[in-house]
């Protein structure tokens, strides 16, 4: 059997490697969450695994800190690849007092970081759209080289908010990309009974502006597309509305039990087309991963979670008093 | 001093803040064009239209928007048509930018207005006459500013738009052209939260905002007249936060209270003022603490006759001021 040659859009042997790096890492960190919500360790947690090509494959195509991300609560691996740590992720988990990305105020997965502008989200979905479409615009009106990317789910495109923000970024040619990863369900809701149609990129078209499908669990057709998308944002020719088809491999959340409404067949055809056992091969495939740099790989993970797993175990929680700080800015406007 | 009307003193305050920074911009439906009540007339021809920027007709991105600009370096004054069409942004600014600072332990925040003509009293039915202000006073997080006013108005508008967090400014739209009053030329600014004694009195505190300052002034005087009781009126003009202190004070040298205000009685800001000074000055009062506010309907009817019949009114004010000082 001969096979295609695959485009690696210019990427180096190097940040291929990166890039499955995040994805194991990112992985890791969603598997030691269950199994620490399921030792009692913490109240929940929410999954992203199954969705790394997706998050991974777009968040490479970004400038770190200078370019503005909105995610939602599954883009764990969003987080990491901009450049959050496991020990940020962790804290949010166990919910200590140095936790930068709230402080154990929001529950775990809602990505903060503001030195890296990734910007504290929500639980009502699609909220952060408006935003992302707001830096976008700020960006325009101060002649700045960035772009903003807003993250939401297949669940986010029934909102107000997720049209009335295309409809906005299309009228003023806004840099933004919106980035759907579309798992066909919103929680429970199969993707037919939330909207009439397959492909949700072809409303892009009707807001003026190109959208475009992509397997969402093709890290490096993902990649493509979106440093497309950015290119074009970055040029001032506006914004791309990218749906990226995946499938979340658990339950929606800690709190959920998939059982009711998604066969184990679907969940094991799925499992098999999983983005972090597929990248690898695919990486081996074209010669730039043995099992002896795979192994390697995966220790260094494995290691670095399990290290911040044990350090931020022992951190203190914050004071309970501080409860009420924060309610207002304390001091002037800068 | 120039004599200006609340619209006019609005436009001043927008445009000095405009002039002084270039990182505010006024952006909503119409804004461009000037506005359907014209505060924002001429922006477009001075700062051009990305700073005086229409947008679609979608309040949630409006608020939406401007949060995400506040986070990269603009100070957006957000124009809601009117408050009644504010709903459809409710939780952006009660999920987003009342709860982003804290959510992010302090390390993001929002310094957008939010202005919205509220208010009834000009048959605008059931959608062009709400008071709102109840809804957001209840929400940690946000800044709510009830103005009447143009004095009051251009001096809080400034602190709004000065202001480093997310506050809602509801202009009562009856009060936009109604009379005019001596409004400085220069810059100026009033703290928000700080309460105005707006008549001195030592029988009865009335503590009052918006609109309802000035029916409740005219009692205060009709009172006068007959030789009635004094009655001391307090304008809170910000209602989030408010001015406790000199509400308590003044009552505390009253011993009577008297809250007035537009919205329907349950749950209006005024049960607010009316419970604190139950708790916080029972030692002192000498009559019962009394509310007068339109009553459990929607506010207003388009028709005259159904509109009068619901709102307070300078002659309904009176009479509870002659019944609680009769107490």
């Amino acid at each position: 059997m001969t096979k295609e040659a695959v485009n690696t859009h210019g990427l180096a042997k190097e940040q291929l490697l990166q890039m499955l790096e995040k994805m194991l890492l990112a992985r890791a960190l969603s598997v030691r969450q269950r199994m620490l919500q399921r030792m009692g360790k913490g109240p929940m947690t929410f999954s992203g695994e199954g969705h790394e090509a997706a998050q991974v494959g777009s968040a490479f195509a970004l400038k770190p800190g200078v370019d503005w991300v909105f995610p939602y609560y599954r883009d764990v691996a969003v987080a990491v690849t901009i450049g959050m740590t496991p020990v940020d992720i962790l804290r949010a988990f166990f919910a200590r007092r140095d936790d930068i990305n709230s402080g154990g105020r929001n529950m775990p997965s809602h990505f903060s970081h503001p030195s890296l502008r990734i910007v504290s989200g929500s639980a009502p979905i699609a909220t952060q759209l408006p935003h992302a479409v707001g830096a976008a615009l700020a960006a325009k009106l101060r002649k700045l080289d960035e772009i903003a990317v807003g993250y939401s789910g297949d669940g986010s495109t029934s909102t107000g908010d997720w049209h009335e923000s295309m409809n906005f970024a299309g009228v003023q040619r806004l840099p933004v990309v919106f980035v759907c990863e579309h798992n066909n369900y919103a929680i429970s809701v199969p993707w037919r009974k939330q909207a009439a149609i397959e492909n949700v990129s072809i409303r892009a078209q009707g807001y003026g502006f190109p959208g475009v499908t992509v397997d969402g669990n093709d890290v490096l057709a993902v990649y493509g597309a979106m440093s497309e998308a950015v290119k074009r944002a970055r040029a001032g020719e506006g914004p791309t509305l990218i749906e990226a088809k995946t499938y979340r491999l658990m339950p929606h959340s800690s709190d959920d039990d998939d059982r009711r409404y998604r066969t184990r067949e679907e969940v094991e055809a799925w499992s098999a087309k999983d983005p972090v056992a597929e990248f690898p091969q695919q990486l081996k495939e074209m010669g730039v991963l043995n099992d002896n740099s795979e192994k390697e790989i995966n220790d260094r993970v494995n290691h670095e979670v399990d290290a911040a797993t044990d350090q931020v175990e022992q951190e203190p929680q914050p004071e309970a008093p501080t409860a009420l700080r924060h309610v207002l800015v304390e001091g002037e406007r800068s | 001093m120039p004599e200006k009307t609340m619209v006019e003193a609005i436009r001043d305050a927008m445009f000095e803040e405009m002039k002084r920074d270039d990182r505010v911009i006024v952006m909503g439906e119409d804004v461009g064009e000037g506005g359907v009540f014209r505060a924002t007339d001429g922006f477009a021809a001075e700062f051009g239209e990305e700073r005086s920027m229409d947008t679609p007709l979608a309040e949630s991105c409006i608020v939406g928007a401007a949060i995400g600009a506040s986070l990269n370096g603009i100070i957006p004054v957000a124009e809601i048509q009117f408050a009644d069409f504010s709903h459809p942004a409710f939780d952006q600014l009660v999920s987003e930018a009342a709860r982003l600072h804290y959510r992010s332990n302090g390390t993001w925040s929002c310094p957008i207005v939010v202005r919205t003509p509220y208010g009834s009293g000009i048959h605008g039915g059931p959608y062009h006459s709400q008071s709102i202000e109840a809804f957001y006073a209840h929400v940690p997080g946000l800044k709510v500013i009830c103005v009447a006013s143009p004095y009051d108005a251009k001096g809080l508008l400034k602190s709004a738009i000065r202001d480093p967090n997310p506050v809602v400014f509801l202009e009562h739209k009856k009060a936009y052209r109604a009379f005019r009053q001596e409004v400085p030329d220069e810059d100026y600014t009033i703290p928000i939260g700080q309460a105005e004694t707006k008549r001195e009195g030592s029988d009865i505190t009335l503590i009052t905002y918006g609109m309802m300052t000035h029916h409740s002034l005219k009692a205060a005087d009709t009172i006068a007249q007959e030789q009635g009781a004094s009655v001391e009126v307090i304008d809170l003009r910000t209602v989030s936060p408010w001015d406790k202190e000199r509400v308590l004070e003044s009552v505390k040298k009253t011993g009577k209270a008297l809250i007035v205000y537009e919205d329907n009685i349950t749950g209006g800001f005024g049960a607010e003022v009316a419970a604190t000074i139950a708790q916080d000055a029972f030692d002192y009062l000498d009559g019962p603490v009394t509310r007068v506010a339109s009553p459990d309907v929607p506010i207003s009817p388009y028709s005259g006759i159904l509109e009068e019949y619901i709102l307070p009114n300078p002659e309904k004010i009176a009479d509870a001021i002659r019944k609680l000082a009769a107490y």
